[in-house]
């Protein structure tokens, strides 16, 4: 197979876009597409300062680099897990990623608060991932206020994004599928806009970006993924994509450039109140993060002092 | 040749396939879902195999 521009020999074959190509014109091609996204759904600017959160996997790491490399302004944020092996794995090539290249990286680990994923999930028997996804929200929130970034980047990628849009139409989760956006504008003063600039771009585009710019990434997933949903509808997905490729692509583009529109409704008000706990806004008087918070502390007081009374018997 | 399978960490001796899409097909894999990696080199599914060749399946799925 010959690259599509230079014909070279190609390395990559993207199918949904008919072409191939070899490894300089592969590079190209990917940071175009994600410059591209960024521009055409206004997600930033050159002049602001960019909070990209990073997982360690491939596609928050590609994101950086792409990033990076085009002058942008990036704080690479990396919340730590406590997930074992996993987490210190991610934290490992966060770190080295960005020592590499001389980025900012800014690290909180849920583990200094006794808030590991697996002890809020044992502790308020919530799934893992519930707990987890509000911990993260809390945290990019509040780290983009206290680092003064401007808009808020994630690495969601188009297979993300179809296997979730999917998910939403199943259901017909219309209050979800009016808020399923590559940009979504802040409800708050403190808070700040959130992107997703690989909205796009495949999980097998980043992949492979991120293999031919030798980056090194945590290939593993998160123990507590393996069967999700959102998986099986990834496999369905990747089987429509196989017989007519395109499918993703479409799926998504045209959903945000025509199908959104329909569900989209007045946004209701922001949160009025500030959180007691960590001061954010919030609706209550504690925001859900810190609800969650003084659940596990509840629960781990109330396991002390069973335990203590075995002692004293 | 041989086969490593990541992240599972499966490795296997496969023989009899002359090009990577007889390889995707063997395992049952849908294009799209893994990079083929020789070395440092990513592979299209033309490419012909070699029976001294050592392959990674490199899943790009993620989840959650
Ligand atoms: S899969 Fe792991 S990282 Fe993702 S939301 Fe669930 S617990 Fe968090
Ligand atoms: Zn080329
Ligand atoms: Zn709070």
């Amino acid at each position: 197979m010959k690259c599509t521009r230079c014909r070279e020999p190609a390395e990559v074959k993207v199918r949904a876009h008919n072409s191939a190509f070899c490894r300089e014109c592969y590079v190209l091609f990917f940071e175009r597409r994600v410059l591209r996204a960024i521009e055409h759904e206004k997600m930033f600017r050159k002049e602001e300062r960019i909070l990209v959160a990073i997982s360690g996997g491939k596609d928050s790491l590609a994101l950086w680099d792409v990033l990076s490399c085009q002058g942008y302004t990036t704080v690479g944020f990396h919340l730590a897990l406590g997930i074992g092996g996993y987490s210190s794995r991610s934290l490992d090539v966060t770190r080295r990623f960005a020592e590499s290249r001389g980025l900012e990286l800014r690290v909180h680990a849920l583990a200094d608060e006794g808030l590991a994923v697996p002890d809020m999930m044992k502790a308020t028997r919530r799934p893992a991932c519930a707990a987890c996804g509000t911990a993260k929200r809390h945290y990019f929130d509040a780290a983009a206020l206290e680092f003064s970034c401007d808009v808020i980047a994630t690495g969601h990628n188009l297979d993300d994004e179809a296997a979730r849009l999917l998910g939403n139409v199943l259901h017909w989760q219309t209050d979800h599928l009016a808020r399923q956006r590559p940009v979504m504008q802040p409800r708050h003063e403190k808070f700040v806009r959130k992107v997703k600039p690989l909205f796009l771009t495949s999980e097998y585009e980043t992949a492979s970006y991120a293999f031919l710019r030798g980056l090194q990434y945590v290939v593993e997933e998160c123990p507590n993924a393996a069967g999700a949903t959102q998986l099986t509808y990834k496999a369905m997905l990747d089987q429509l994509e196989s017989t007519s490729p395109g499918t993703k692509l479409s799926f998504v583009r045209e959903f945000v450039a025509r199908g959104a529109a329909a569900f989209e409704r007045p946004e209701g008000e922001g949160p009025g109140g500030t959180c007691s706990g960590c001061g954010m806004p919030s609706f209550g008087t504690l925001c859900s993060f810190c609800s969650l918070r003084a659940e596990v502390d509840r629960k781990l007081r109330s396991g002390a002092a069973t335990r203590g009374d075995g002692a004293s018997r | 040749m041989k086969v490593r399978l990541t992240p599972q960490g499966r490795e296997l001796d496969v023989d009899g396939v002359k090009i990577v899409g007889d390889l995707l097909r063997r395992f049952s894999v849908v294009p799209g879902t893994v990079l083929v990696i020789r070395g440092d080199r990513l592979l299209t599914e033309d490419t012909a195999l070699r029976e001294d060749d050592d392959i990674e399946l490199r899943s790009v799925v993620s989840g959650g």
